[in-house]
Parts: structure tokens; sequence; C-alpha cells
């Protein structure tokens, strides 16, 4: 066996524990946009709690409307973008581990969701935000072992900015913003310059 | 000195074989059309040398059903796992002495 022989073989079996186990075709584009429709949701949640002069009474409906507007967009991005990245780097976006991905992130996030559905309709809106955050941030850390390491350290820092949150009830829609927008368009952009786009 | 192409696993002889292997080591366990479409290989040829790696017990097999389909898991056991490691040392074994010719 020569030397170029066994180095090739080297190379194909980490190539393929990384294959096996890792889904590597999600994009920091991704991340750079949804942080991007964050931001714009939160101004417009802002705009919608203090910009009106006349100071009613909050209308949650249409917060919870915008919050879902948001996170819809940013499912149908990382759709295509995943979409597109996979093609590009022959990776299947439908296998065993991009469903074993999907299975780690979602647990966190449905329980998240209905806890949140509840506590919407016992009406403890201040801490609705501080909730989602940490819910997110578990679910980042439940799916990291499955794709880029990286993604763990998003989650450490949604869980901060989650518990901090908490603590400060007031600030949840500023709060909500830095999470969601602000860490999305860091992580995005660390992604985007360490693997490429 | 001692010519470590002996301490090279015969099992492994074959790619496809460390391949699966390598495979089983990260993951706790692994479907056939899972490693077919990974390994980009035939049915056969990837049942042949999942035979070969089973009668060597380098690991299990574990059949059940998906509704009516068939659904058969692979997992590494631990004898499979130590000669992995082992063959893989004595690779970089081989390397290491390549180089110091």
């Amino acid at each position: 066996m020569e030397e170029k022989d066994i180095q090739n073989e080297l190379s194909s079996i980490r190539s393929l524990m990384e294959r096996s186990s890792k889904f590597i075709s999600l994009s920091g584009l991704t991340g750079i946009l949804a942080g991007v429709y964050a931001l714009a949701g939160s101004a417009a949640a802002y705009f919608m709690l203090y910009g009106s002069s006349t100071g009613s009474e909050v209308n949650i409906s249409l917060l919870v409307g915008i919050a879902v507007v948001v996170m819809l967009a940013a499912l149908i991005t990382a759709l295509i973008l995943t979409k597109s990245k996979a093609k590009k780097s022959g990776q299947p976006i439908w296998d065993r581990t991009s469903r074993t991905l999907l299975f780690q992130l979602a647990t966190p996030l449905v329980i998240g969701g209905f806890f949140i559905l509840i506590l919407l309709s016992r009406g403890y809106y201040d801490i609705v935000a501080p909730v989602s955050l940490i819910f997110y941030g578990l679910a980042l850390i439940s799916a990291s072992s499955f794709t880029y390491s990286d993604v763990r350290y998003l989650g450490i820092a949604e869980i901060l900015a989650g518990l901090i949150a908490a603590c400060l009830p007031t600030y949840g829609l500023l709060f909500w913003a830095i999470g969601f927008g602000v860490l999305h368009v860091i992580y995005g952009s660390v992604v985007y310059l360490k693997y490429g786009k | 000195m001692k010519v470590p192409f002996e301490k090279l696993d015969k099992a492994f002889e074959n790619r496809l074989r460390l391949q699966i292997m390598s495979i089983l080591v990260v993951n706790d366990r692994y479907d056939f059309n899972s490693l077919k479409e990974l390994l980009d290989v035939t049915d056969g040829n990837l049942a042949s040398h999942l035979k070969g790696l089973e009668k060597e017990e380098y690991i299990m097999v574990h059949k059940s059903f998906l509704g009516r389909k068939p659904n058969t898991n692979y997992e590494a056991t631990t004898k499979g796992k130590q000669a992995f490691k082992l063959h893989l040392d004595a690779l970089e074994q081989l390397i290491k002495q390549q180089k110091g010719k």
C-alpha cells in the first residue's frame, strides 16, 4: 500500500464519518436573512406598541401575527437556500441526517410553542419573549450535534438572552430583537465567512 | 523491525467494509437504505459486505418492520469498534514508517 492510498483511505473515512452524522447544507445567508426579518418584525411591533399616540391597549393577536409572519418568512428562506445549497454540494436534502436534525430541533420548539400558547391564553404576556428565546436556544443546542458545532454557541447565546430578558420584564421586545435579530445576523455572518455561502 | 502490515485487519481489506464501519462507529444505528444512498453502491454489493462484517461479529443486525416495509438497521459491536480503531492505528503507523524512509 502506498502512502497516497492510505491518505486517500483515511480522508474517505473522515468524510463519511462527517457526512453520515452531520447535515452541513445550512447556509450562513439564511441566518443573516432570518435576523433581518426578525429586526423588521421587532421594529413593526415597536411602532405598534409605542408609536401610536392613542396609547390604547396592546393588540396581542396582532403582535402574535407579526411573530408568525417573521417565523414563516425565515422558514421559507431557510428551505429555499438549504435546497439550493444541498443541490450544489450533492448532499440529499431529505436523508437520515436532515431528518434527525429536524427532529432534534422540533422537539423543544413544539413543546415551547405549546407552552407559549398556554402563557398567552393565561395572560402572561411579558414572559413570552424570554420563554421563546430559551426554548429556541434549547432547540439549537439539541440540534447542534447534527450540524456545524457553531450552532451550539448560538443556542447558548439565545438562552442567556432569554434569561436576562426574564429578569427585565419591560425589555421583552428589545431582547427578542437582540436574540432573534442581532444574534442571527452575527451567527450567519460567522458561518458565511467560515464555510462560504 | 516489525512490519505493521500484519496489524491491518483482513476484514477491512475491502474498502467498502471499512467505509461501512466508519459510518457505524459514529452513528448508533444506520439503516440499509441510508447506507446504500450514502455509499452509492448496489443492494447486492452492500448486502454481501454487511454479511461479511456480521460474520466477523463486527456488526449487529436489527430487523424490524415500518408498516409493511422491512427496515434493517445495523449497529457496530464493541469488538467491531475495537477492530476499527486498531486498523486505523495500523494505517497511521504505516504512514509514519513510510515517511521515515
